[in-house]
């Protein structure tokens, strides 16, 4: 098999975040980070050296951190508002809701180290509960890139957009799975593999894992069409319509709880329009301590879990 | 069978008070504070009438803090801060904020005062698909910088405000207006820590110390004191005033000398101007009656 996943080289998304968060910085005056003693994790020490005044350290106050990023938009900046994933979309949820989401503020959240990064600190530090937290507030955009290509597009994406947006800024080692002329389109998944008997929907992590699991699927004869979410707010509706008339099942993975999450909004769709069988994987409860890597492997979310939810949702098991 | 209800215009500004309102803010922002305090208590008075009526229209408000606010809030908006009733969105504008947005109605009635929207519209206060929600929002009311109502957020999101001024060297300056007892709230500790570590001198915050939450008393909720010593351990110079003495409400505005912000402790009656309602925690969001009203105007007349 062709593993995309154990065979090409893989990357920590952060610091493409933060390379192209200063590129921008440079030419536009308006943009700010704003962290909360997350300065290394958030990897922001460069951006520090070349923009003391614009990176803005509030201490460890998540609660205080949304809102004063609120204020720093009322202000006319635009702030990155980065922490780790768990307590910037946790301990600031009403802050999120209220001071940016229905404000309407142009803030972007950079959930930093999010689904299972911290997977040996245990579940006060995972954060799986992050996408379904933020899908449950309206207004927000939602992206979750899966590569460095992708993570560099949202910062980009997220500074011109004008709306309130959270981005889940990957730290699990990722191999790059977007094409180069792939767009980056609110609402726009992109389609990395065509088939006709199922469609494989993943986001972050998970994509590259969809696509070996297409290549083991086509061993067996079963044609898998996957589909990076990218958006999971707004969800590229259309898309799922399409998978669900155009092939005869639909498998979401995420690294997330399925509460609420990419599943959730996926199976929603499906069942509205054109019902087929829907399987969801991801996190299903508070997940033991473990390395990201043991605990992905633990909830099944690996290409064969993949596969092997694909080949049940088809009845061929 | 449902009414079907058409949502009612946006508010706009009101071209004739906005036009009244410039010049006379201007001139009460450069007199003295003793030469502004007599006109301020007038406009007070005229505010805490509307706020009768408009909680009377609405039968829902808390017209208790509203009344123990209102002077603080009037002294702002008229008497300190350059407000652009026309441009609410100036950039160079100062900002108010009401952290304590539970008292939205005193708000819509100083904003309304301002020429931000018509007085008239404060009769649509909390109707339904009204813009004058019984919390301010901000995309709804011109004027309002922020949503607040949630206790614990406006504070933060000034001091963002504040901090901005500051990195662009830009002059305006922001007055946010607490309640004591959402004193009680963490996240407002966090914004007092921030905005002393970046010195924020451009940054007042208010404390309205009515002694009162909605329960009880603060001191038999969770106590409070010595609140001016908590201030100034955070590193904020501290005044201490008669909330409803307007020379001392605007002496106690004047910009920050110490290169520190400046937090106000503005001791307040809830209720202030309507004798039975003062210091009566029943009154937090007690409806008056129709008689209770005509009594509460009458006072305010004289």
């Amino acid at each position: 098999m062709t593993s995309v996943a154990e065979q090409a080289p893989t990357f920590d998304c952060r610091a493409d975040f933060a390379d192209e968060l200063a590129l921008l910085a440079r030419t536009d005056e308006r943009i700010v980070a704003v962290c909360n003693d997350s300065v290394g994790s958030s990897n922001l020490v460069k951006f520090r050296e070349e923009f003391p005044t614009r990176l803005i350290n509030v201490g460890i106050a998540e609660q205080d951190l949304v809102g004063v990023s609120a204020g720093l938009s009322n202000a006319g900046f635009i702030p990155f508002a980065s922490a780790a994933a768990p307590f910037l979309t946790g301990r600031a949820l009403e802050q999120i809701k209220a001071d940016i989401a229905y404000t309407h503020r142009h803030v972007v959240l950079c959930g930093q180290s999010p689904g299972m990064a911290y997977g040996e600190l245990g579940p006060t530090h995972h954060s799986i509960e992050d996408l379904s937290w933020m899908r449950a507030i309206p207004g927000l955009d939602i992206i979750v890139p899966a590569d460095p290509a992708q993570t560099r597009s949202a910062v980009r994406w997220a500074a011109r957009s004008g709306r309130p947006t959270y981005i889940r800024v990957p730290r699990f080692k990722v191999p790059a799975v977007t094409p180069d002329d792939a767009p980056f389109e609110a609402g726009r998944a992109v389609r990395l593999r065509e088939g006709s008997d199922v469609t494989l929907i993943a986001v972050g992590t998970m994509v590259s894992r969809a696509l070996d699991a297409a290549h083991l699927l086509a061993q067996q004869d079963i044609s898998a069409r996957v589909l990076n979410m990218t958006f999971v707010e707004p969800l590229d509706v259309a898309a799922v319509i399409a998978a669900a008339q155009e092939t005869r099942a639909v498998v979401t993975a995420e690294e997330g709880l399925l509460s609420g999450g990419l599943g959730a909004a996926v199976a929603k769709v499906v069942a509205e329009n054109d019902p087929v069988p829907v399987r969801m994987l991801g996190v299903p409860s508070f997940a033991p301590t473990g390395s990201a890597a043991f605990l992905l492997e633990h909830f099944g979310l690996t290409a064969d879990g993949v596969a092997g939810a694909a080949r049940e949702a088809l009845g061929r098991v | 069978m449902s009414t079907v209800l058409s949502a009612p215009a946006p508010l706009r500004t009101d071209d004739v008070a906005a036009r009244a309102y410039e010049p006379r803010s201007a001139r009460l922002r450069a007199a003295s504070p003793a030469e502004a305090a007599a006109e301020l208590a007038d406009i007070s008075t005229s505010i805490r009438r509307d706020i009768i009526t408009t909680i009377q229209s609405a039968g829902m408000g808390h017209v208790g803090g509203d009344l123990s606010v209102t002077d603080l809030m009037v002294t702002a908006l008229w008497g300190t801060l350059r407000m652009r009733p026309a441009q609410a969105d100036h950039p160079q504008r100062d900002r108010f904020v009401l952290s304590k947005g539970h008292c939205a109605a005193a708000l819509y009635s100083t904003l309304a005062s301002c020429g931000f929207f018509p007085r008239s519209r404060l009769s649509e206060f909390m109707a339904p698909l009204s813009p004058l929600n019984g919390h301010p929002a901000r995309l709804k009311v011109p004027g309002v910088e922020t949503n607040s109502g949630p206790l614990g957020h406006g504070f933060p999101v000034a001091t963002g405000c504040a901090l901005g001024a500051k990195l662009r060297g830009e002059t305006w300056r922001t007055i946010v207006v607490l309640g004591d007892g959402e004193m009680q709230e963490g996240s407002n500790w966090e914004a007092a820590m921030t905005a002393a570590h970046y010195e924020l001198a451009n940054l007042t915050a208010v404390v309205d110390r009515n002694r009162l939450q909605q329960g009880a008393r603060t001191e038999d909720t969770k106590s409070l004191e010595p609140l001016d010593a908590k201030w100034a351990s955070f590193g904020w110079e501290v005044r201490v005033i008669d909330g409803h003495d307007h020379r001392a409400i605007k002496e106690a505005y004047a910009p920050s000398t110490t290169g520190r912000p400046v937090a106000v402790i503005a001791n307040t009656t809830k209720g202030k101007g309507v004798s039975f309602m003062e210091d009566r925690v029943e009154w937090h969001h007690k409806v008056p009656t129709d008689e209770q009203v005509r009594l509460a105007l009458e006072e305010l007349n004289r």
